[in-house]
Parts: C-alpha cells; sequence; structure tokens
C-alpha cells in the first residue's frame, strides 16, 4: 500500500515540478478555466506587495482572499512553491485514512483497500489539479481546508471538524452548506436517531453549532485584528455574493451578467446564488442516511454554481469518484458524459484562441461551450445520484426483480 | 431525457445503431463529401456589410504611372549598387516626400539552412515612413507594404509605394496614419516588423529597440509587382494557419475592381462565367479546391498572412503581366481602398471571418459549409459503436442483457462480459505510449538532431533534417510488431478499446481543428475517417493495410502536392511532385520555428500518433 502511494505522489511532484519550470507555467497561469478572480496567485502577489507598503490590501478592487492568507503568505513567500505542493500531499494521506468507512459490505476487502490509493490517483495526477497547483492558485489551500474538514469529521471529532468548517466557510463563503451533512454523519456515528422531538438531537445539534459559531466569530475577529479593519468583508463576501467581476470563466455567471440590464441584476443574482444553498434541504431530506454520498454531492453542487469556479473546484470532487467505485455499473451515461467532459477540455481554449486572439469567433462560441461542461456536469452528478438510489433500492429489494407477471422488471427514472 | 434513463429505449438505440452501421457510416460520409461538391453552386454573391465603406462616395485624382516608374527606376539603380536594400536612398526619398523615416535592422539565425530561398543567417532592414494623421491624434493606422526580394523584383511595387506616399502627403482628408513599409527577406523582414511595432518577441528574432510607431493598425495592403505593366491582379486570402481576412477587405478590393475596369484573379483563376454551367462550374470548384489546400498547408499566401494574427485585417495584391491588351493602372485603386479604410468607424468586424471563396464574387459561409464538416463528424458516432462497439457499449450499459442468442450485440459483447476479460487495462498503455513517444520524437528529434546527423552522414543540414523526418516517420510504422512481442494483448476486448481510444482521439483533433482551420480539418476528415471506421485486426490485412497507409498524414501530404499542381493546371510527374513534397516538409518546419505556425506541431502530435494508434490496432495479436 504504502509503495505504490509513494509512487504516485512521486509522479505527481514531477509533473509538477516539470511543468513549473517550463515554459507553460506562464500561459496556464494565465488561462480564465485555472485562475478565477479570488484565487489568482497574481492579484495574492498583489495584495502582498500593498500590504507591504502599508496599505490595505483591500483598498484596490484587486485582490479577494482572506486576511489570514495573505499573513500567511506574508510569512511563507519563500517557500511558496514548496507549500504548494505539500497542499497535494496533506489531502492525500487524509483521504487515505476515510476512504474504507464509506466503502459498502457488497465490496470485497480487496476493492476496499486500493480506494483510498485510486483517490490519491485521481486528485494528485488529475490534470485540472496539476494546472491550477501549476498556477499556483490559491484554490489548493480551499481544497485542503475542506479536505482537512472531511477527514475530522469521519474522525468523529466534532470540535476539529466545526473548526475546519469555519476556516473553509471563512475562505469561500458556499462550504457553509457542507455543516448539514457534517452534522448528519456526526449524528450518526453517534448513534442519535434524526428526530425532530428527541431531545438528544437538538442538544447535539446545539453543540456542534455553537461550536462552529464560535469558531468562524474567532475568526473573523482575528482577521480584524490583523488589518484593523473591516474592509475585507465586502471585498470578499461581497464580491463572492454580488458577482462584480465578469471575467469569463467556466461558470455561468459572467455571460448572463454581461448581457443583463443593470436594474435586473439583483434578483438574478439572488436567483443564481439560491442554486448553492437552495438544494441542501432536499437532498438532505432524501440522503439523510448516507450523509457521506450527501457531501460529495453538495461539494459538486458548489463546484458548478459558485460565482467563480475553476478546475481546481472540479478536481475535489473527482477525487471523490473512486469511493462510489461501487456504484460504477449502475452508472447510465458515464462514458458519454466523460467524453463530454473531455471534449469541452480542449474546446475551452480553442474557442478562447477563436475569440480572443483570431477574433473569428465571439463570447457565444465561449458561454456555449462553458454551458455544455457544466450540463455534462450537472448529469454525471445526477447520474451517480441516481445510481445511488437504484443500488439501494436494489440492496433491499434484490437484484432480480420481477413483475407479477413473472417477467424481468426494470427500474425506470420518470 | 427519457432517452438516457430508460434502458429499454437506449437498449433499442444502441440495436438500431448496430443494425444500420455500415449504411449510416457511408452515408454521412458521402453526403459529407457530396456536400462539399456542392458548394460552388450554393455560394451567394458577396456584399459590403460595413456602412462606413459601403455608401460613402470617394473620388480618386492620382494617376501615379510616370513617376512611379521614375521612382522605381532609381530605386533599382540605387539597389544594384549597394548590392541590398538602399536604405539611405530609401530613408532621404521618404523624408523629402515628407514622412517621418525609420528603419529597423534585424537578424535572425534559421534552425537550418533554408534551400529555397538560400539562406541561414539573415540580416536586414526595414524601412518604413509614417504619414501623421493632419485631422486626428495619430490612434489608429493603415500600413501599405511592399517586400523587397532579391533579384529585384519588386522593384516597380516600391516606385508605386514612393509615388503613392507623394500624392498622400498633399491631401488633407486623412484621418489616420498612412505606414508605407518597405520591408528586406519578405516574410522574415516583416515578422520582424510586426514584432516590434507590437512590442513583442514570438520567435528568436532579434532586432534593436522599435523607432517610431503610429496608431493601432486597422487594416493593411501588401503589394508585389513583378513588372511595370499590369495586365490582371492576383490577390490571396490565406494567412498563417489558415485564417483569413475579414471578408470586407476583400469586398471592397473588388468593389474597385468593379469599379476600375480592374481583371481580377483569385488563385490564379479568372472568374468563372456567370450564370450555371458545366465549365463554370468546374472553375469554381477548382479555385475552392485550390483555396482548401492554401488554408489546410497553413502557410501564410503571401506577406500579408502575418498581420492577420496581430488582428490586423489584410490582403496581398499581386500584379501580374499576362501580355494581355489591357494594361490598368493600380495607383488609383490603392489610393480609393485607403480612402474608404480612412472612414472607418471601427475595426473591421461586420462581415464574415470564417468562408471560402469559389469565386472573387462568391462565397460560402461557415453556414454554408459546416453540414460538410458535420456530415464527416457524424460519422464519429457511428464509428463508436462500430469499432468500439463492444466497448462502448459495455461502457454505456453495464447491465446488458447477453442472454439473448439472437441479438446482433451479443457477438461483439461476449468478450467483455467473460469472466477471464475482467482485469485491468494495462494491455493499452505500451501502444498510446509508443505512439505518443513516436510522435514526440517526429517533433523534436529533426530539428535537435540534425547536427549529429550532419555528422555521421555524408548530408547538408538541410536534408538531413527533412531525411530525418522521413526516418522517423517510417520507423514508427514498424512499431506495433516489436510491441507485440514484450507483452501479451487483451485479446478481442483489447483491440476494442485501443480503437476506441483511437477514435475518440481522432474525434477529438477533428473537432478542434474543424474550428481552428476548416480546411485543414476536413482534408484530414475526408482522408482519415474511411480507415479509423474500417480497421480491424484478423481476416486478411493487406487492403486495410493499404488503405491505411495510403490514408497516412505523410502520404497525403505528397497527394495535396500533386494535387495542387493538377489544380493549378501544371500538373507535375511523380519526380517534380516528390521534390516539392521534399521542400514542403522543410518549408513546413521552417514555418513553425520562424512564425510559430501551428501546422507541423498539430501533425506530429496529433494526426501521427491518431494514425499509429489505428496502425497499432490493425495489427493487434
Amino acid at each position: 500500500m504504502a509503495a505504490p502511494l509513494v509512487l504516485v505522489v512521486l509522479a505527481a511532484v514531477t509533473v509538477r515540478a516539470a511543468l513549473y519550470r517550463s515554459s507553460l507555467a506562464v500561459f496556464i497561469a494565465e488561462r480564465v478555466e485555472v485562475a478565477s478572480p479570488l484565487n489568482a496567485w497574481k492579484r495574492v502577489v498583489e495584495g502582498l506587495a500593498l500590504l507591504d507598503l502599508g496599505v490595505s490590501p483591500y483598498s484596490g478592487a484587486i485582490f479577494h482572499e482572506t486576511p489570514l492568507i495573505i499573513y500567511l503568505f506574508h510569512f511563507l513567500i519563500e517557500y511558496a512553491e514548496l507549500v504548494f505542493m505539500f497542499k497535494k500531499q496533506k489531502l492525500l494521506i487524509e483521504l487515505d485514512k476515510y476512504a474504507p468507512d464509506v466503502a459498502e459490505l457488497i465490496q470485497t476487502p480487496m476493492e476496499m483497500h486500493y480506494i483510498p490509493l485510486k483517490v490519491a490517483l485521481f486528485y494528485l495526477l488529475n490534470p485540472y489539479t496539476v494546472m491550477s497547483c501549476v498556477a499556483k492558485s490559491t484554490c489548493a489551500i480551499n481544497n485542503s481546508v475542506i479536505a482537512f474538514f472531511i477527514l475530522a469529521t469521519i474522525k468523529g471529532s466534532a470540535f476539529l471538524s466545526a473548526v475546519f468548517l469555519a476556516l473553509a466557510t471563512y475562505q469561500s463563503l458556499y462550504p457553509l452548506t457542507l455543516f448539514a451533512p457534517a452534522l448528519l454523519y456526526l449524528l450518526q456515528r453517534q448513534f442519535i436517531p434524526i428526530k425532530l422531538k428527541s431531545k438528544s438531537f437538538w442538544l447535539y445539534t446545539m453543540q456542534y453549532t455553537s461550536l462552529y459559531l464560535c469558531s468562524l466569530v474567532v475568526i473573523i475577529c482575528l482577521s480584524f485584528f490583523l488589518l484593523n479593519s473591516w474592509d475585507f468583508i465586502p471585498s470578499v463576501y461581497g464580491f463572492i455574493l454580488s458577482v462584480p467581476d465578469l471575467t469569463p470563466n467556466i461558470g455561468l455567471f459572467w455571460y448572463f451578467f454581461a448581457e443583463m440590464f443593470e436594474h435586473f441584476s439583483l434578483f438574478f443574482v439572488c436567483v443564481f446564488q439560491i442554486n448553492v444553498f437552495f438544494y441542501t434541504i432536499p437532498l438532505a431530506i432524501k440522503l439523510k442516511e448516507h450523509p457521506m454520498f450527501f457531501m460529495f454531492v453538495q461539494l459538486a453542487i458548489i463546484s458548478i454554481f459558485k460565482s467563480y469556479p475553476t478546475v481546481g473546484d472540479i478536481a475535489l470532487y473527482m477525487a471523490f469518484l473512486p469511493v462510489w467505485s461501487h456504484l460504477y455499473r449502475f452508472l447510465r451515461n458515464i462514458f458519454i458524459l466523460s467524453c463530454v467532459l473531455i471534449f469541452c477540455s480542449f474546446l475551452f481554449p480553442v474557442l478562447w484562441h477563436l475569440w480572443i486572439y483570431a477574433g473569428s469567433a465571439n463570447s457565444n462560441f465561449y458561454y456555449a461551450i462553458t454551458l455544455t461542461f457544466n450540463i455534462g456536469q450537472i448529469l454525471l452528478i445526477s447520474d451517480y445520484f441516481y445510481a445511488f438510489l437504484r443500488r439501494e433500492y436494489y440492496l433491499t429489494h434484490g437484484l432480480h426483480l420481477t413483475r407479477q407477471d413473472g417477467t424481468e422488471a426494470m427500474l425506470v427514472l420518470k | 431525457m427519457g432517452l438516457l434513463s430508460d434502458p429499454q429505449c437506449r437498449r433499442a438505440l444502441g440495436r438500431l445503431l448496430l443494425r444500420l452501421n455500415t449504411p449510416l457510416c457511408v452515408l454521412s460520409y458521402l453526403s459529407g463529401l457530396a456536400w462539399f461538391l456542392l458548394l460552388p453552386l450554393l455560394a451567394p454573391r458577396t456584399y459590403l456589410s460595413e456602412n462606413a465603406m459601403g455608401s460613402t462616395m470617394v473620388g480618386e485624382g492620382s494617376d501615379l504611372g510616370p513617376r512611379a516608374l521614375a521612382l522605381a527606376r532609381d530605386f533599382g539603380e540605387h539597389r544594384r549598387r549597394e548590392g541590398g536594400i538602399p536604405v539611405s536612398w530609401l530613408s532621404h526619398t521618404m523624408f523629402q516626400l515628407g514622412l517621418e523615416v525609420h528603419s529597423q535592422p534585424f537578424a535572425r539565425t534559421l534552425p537550418f539552412p533554408d534551400e529555397a530561398h538560400e539562406r541561414y543567417l539573415v540580416r536586414g532592414t526595414n524601412v518604413f515612413g509614417v504619414l501623421r494623421a493632419p485631422r486626428a491624434a495619430s490612434t489608429e493606422a493603415l500600413l501599405l507594404l511592399v517586400p523587397c526580394c532579391e533579384g529585384g523584383k519588386n522593384e516597380q511595387a516600391v516606385g508605386l509605394l514612393l509615388a503613392l506616399a507623394g500624392y498622400c502627403r498633399g491631401q488633407i482628408y486623412w484621418a489616420k496614419d498612412l505606414i508605407f513599409l518597405v520591408t528586406e527577406h519578405d516574410l522574415l523582414g516583416t515578422q520582424a516588423w510586426l514584432e516590434g511595432y507590437h512590442g513583442v518577441n514570438l520567435t528568436a528574432m532579434q532586432s534593436g529597440p522599435f523607432p517610431g510607431r503610429a496608431g493601432a493598425i486597422q487594416a493593411a495592403l501588401a503589394l508585389e509587382l513583378s513588372s511595370d505593366v499590369l495586365t490582371s491582379v492576383d490577390v490571396a486570402v490565406e494567412g498563417l494557419d489558415g485564417q483569413l481576412p475579414n471578408l470586407d477587405l476583400l469586398n471592397l478590393f473588388q468593389s474597385f475592381c468593379h469599379k476600375n475596369g480592374l481583371l481580377c484573379t483569385l488563385q490564379g483563376k479568372l472568374p468563372p462565367p456567370e450564370g450555371p454551367s458545366g465549365p463554370g462550374y468546374a472553375q469554381s470548384l477548382r479555385t475552392l479546391g485550390l483555396m482548401v489546400l492554401g488554408q489546410a498547408g497553413g502557410a501564410p499566401g503571401g506577406p500579408h498572412g502575418l498581420f492577420l494574427r496581430f488582428r490586423i485585417e489584410a490582403l496581398t495584391l499581386r500584379g501580374i503581366n499576362s501580355f494581355r491588351q489591357h494594361k490598368f493602372d493600380l495607383g488609383a485603386t490603392l489610393e480609393g481602398m485607403f480612402r474608404k479604410l480612412n472612414n472607418l468607424l471601427e475595426r473591421l468586424h461586420q462581415s464574415y471571418f470564417l468562408y471560402l471563396l469559389p469565386s472573387l464574387a462568391r462565397f460560402v459561409s461557415i453556414g454554408s459549409y459546416a453540414p460538410a464538416r458535420g456530415g464527416l463528424l457524424y460519422l464519429v458516432p457511428p464509428i463508436l459503436i462500430s469499432g468500439g462497439a463492444g466497448a462502448a457499449l459495455y461502457l454505456w450499459d453495464p447491465l446488458y442483457p447477453i442472454s439473448d442468442p439472437k441479438s446482433p450485440c451479443t457477438p461483439i459483447l461476449t468478450p467483455f462480459l467473460s469472466p477471464q476479460a475482467r482485469g485491468g487495462l494495462l494491455y493499452l498503455v505500451p501502444p498510446i505510449l509508443i505512439s505518443g513517444g513516436a510522435g514526440a520524437a517526429l517533433y523534436l528529434l529533426p530539428v535537435r538532431g540534425q547536427a549529429v546527423a550532419t555528422q555521421h552522414f555524408p548530408v547538408g543540414e538541410a536534408e538531413a533534417v527533412v531525411l530525418a523526418l522521413i526516418g522517423i516517420y517510417v520507423a514508427g510504422m514498424a512499431l506495433p510488431h516489436s510491441t507485440h512481442r514484450a507483452l501479451s494483448g487483451g485479446g478481442q476486448r483489447g483491440w476494442m478499446t485501443l480503437k476506441l481510444l483511437a477514435l475518440l482521439a481522432l474525434a477529438l483533433l477533428l473537432t478542434c481543428l474543424a474550428l481552428l482551420n476548416f480546411s485543414l480539418g476536413f482534408l484530414l476528415g475526408v482522408t482519415l475517417v474511411p480507415p479509423a471506421a474500417a480497421v480491424r485486426p484478423g481476416g486478411n490485412r493487406l487492403p486495410l493495410a493499404l488503405l491505411l497507409v495510403l490514408t497516412t498524414p505523410g502520404l497525403s501530404l505528397f497527394m495535396a502536392v500533386l494535387l495542387e499542381r493538377e489544380l493549378l493546371e501544371a500538373p507535375a510527374g511523380l519526380g517534380e511532385a516528390w521534390q516539392r513534397f521534399l521542400g514542403a516538409l522543410g518549408q513546413g518546419l521552417l514555418q513553425e520555428h520562424l512564425h510559430g505556425a501551428h501546422l507541423s506541431p498539430l501533425l506530429c502530435l496529433g494526426a501521427y500518433p491518431c494514425w499509429l494508434l489505428l496502425w497499432n490496432v490493425l495489427f493487434w495479436k
């Protein structure tokens, strides 16, 4: 187990180091698919320069990272490259431990044994991760905070889980929605029934909520004391929520808001943002017995509907795909959907070239591919969701269903 | 969604596709080809879309003929005396005409000697004069370019340029700067000037600090005149990597030709007679074919081709003396075009950027030619089902019932569902790695390894590069035999999966190319799709192997050379075609290093490995 893991890590580090030194690094760092206004390294450097000059980094319209990050980098600037590499490895090691927990009865121990390795492989050698790492996108840090949070949750440590969730929320706001799956999982681990009338349920919920809120308040106050101003609140969270930067990216926001009349934009910002948060409720009801799957779906929803998505976010939920390898035989369209995602990934730079450099295409071309890419992702997630439900059904009713007249029956989603 | 989630429906679809696979393949391929052949009939007339150039009237008053002739003679004398471009005379003359004159020296060492132009260490100087617009700040500019080639071919053009500059200096209505540029070493000089002007360094060009600038260049015309007598003008549109200028620029030129009674040709072909007729159709199709070949080649059709990458709309006009009766004066046409361009309020963007031209007066827009491409690409789903049938169906629907022995899917699916077939896909790694490696070797070795080659073999450097290219290419074809010795193949499942991967890669390549350079995508599609659909191991391999070898990208290039000579109505023998083919290989590599053309990396790293994968499938054991 350890040997292949070391091998994978070595391969991953080599690929990254080679790309860092190559001329491709600059090209990748400037790709809009990889670096968003929130996490572009260029902007972090700008913020650092302002900080060094004694100016508030948020006084310009460039920097949108949280204060803790900028102080972190203030210390780490010399080791920047190393930091980005280590993030990956940490993630790998922790996913390592948690994966077998979710593996189901049907899987043989042999298969379960390899899941952590597969997760590591999927994350470390995913071209999306490699690119966002080479671009030095701070997305890697967000991803590792979320991974720490998942690890802490699986280990059953409510305190650590709440702290890391608060950190993740503080970083990019959207992980707020992961609160529900984490709570469900911790409740399950404590064997507390999820009933609205039960006293212990409410007690534990209050406990976890207060832990989460306290750590969030502490972190935000810490940021305040570091900078001595509240500037960062509008500059980070206002920036995430109101979407003022319409640089094209792989998300759904930019084109829509670039085309829209100004006075409708508030309404539609609300409509678009609600997508991230809204699905939590139906999912929590449907998947209350399976919080880990809920977590996975929620991560995917965040990365699809967030305001400034990058390929690094997609890589995070894709790393979880091997965990659900037991659903593979129930998937309907995995072949078509992976083709769609691969083709779109190649068409992004092609259409960008046609639009920006050759001038023979326009933004509609690029947005068309963005739409296709997101539809591919949504279908992928719904395919997994449907496969999960189908598998649950088969587990209770047996694999060979018969109709009342004795012929073979089939499950159909209508 | 029913189609995607309802198993009954999907199985029915899968069965239908399997049963109708061959007819569907043939039908869509043939319909794609037929659509392409119909294009000359579907082409509407061109029209000017840009308001600023369409409705305004300009009257041309210049009569530059005698003055141009005198200046050209002077220039020729000084040039012969100095043995190169007479920088001081040119600067002096331009200065006297009232221009702001600058010169830009540049130097470039080619990666290997260029045999076609006989150059290796290139040094030259570009001279240009700027006529500052009296009516506006220097924010926008128009450019007239004359490449000054060896052998005194273009002296008349320099004369015309100087005469036009002198005339324009006297006019008061210019709202955009006019740049009059004389470059040395044709494309190299143009590249150096463009890089200097825009302050970038894309290739390893060495040039000093750029002396003076005008505004953002809106449009450019390049001029090549072979003699002082002009009977017709040939216009070249294809730029680097098949980029095309906005159709409005061509329309503008065409409308002036019409007005001044100038005889214009496209690809060296006279305009076909109007109305539906057999010879007219043949002429249009020939012109269209030449344009497709030229665009697919990715080499610029003239010095204007390098401007397009900097988002400057540009054309090359070539004056031709074919000893006809009528003689024309190009000066008035140039003046008129510049005056109309001077009226532009914004960058040319109204008309088409993606088009094909069956004649100068007609065009095929992307909307009309897309179905031809579509017809070829529609092949992809059927071939996915046919070749990687098992793999695709297996991946699509793992619970596929194979209990029914009459189902057409059973023979294809059996190898996938049999218990011993389970296991890794490790056996796919060597063919993929080797194909990719062969592509990378083909791309990197010829130029990097030329020093070694010249040490060990009695060949020149340029020959060494081309021969190494051909050598590696052919050696790649021997690889499947050596790879199979090292491992035991995955049986039927193995080749099906490999073919599936090869087809996916090919489809991806063709999709991207269809957007970037339609002609190249179309030609590659026409040649590669039939063998890709048909290839399978076992049985009689000879016809399939022959088909594959005939459609390999290298041989397609050779065929393209033959076809081009055929379309130009100057058929070449095999020997001459071979020489031209070798020349094209060398030029293709040089284009990449000198101007950053994408053709050779695309073929080496994209099409060739794809083809090698198919070749591997054929020899799968």
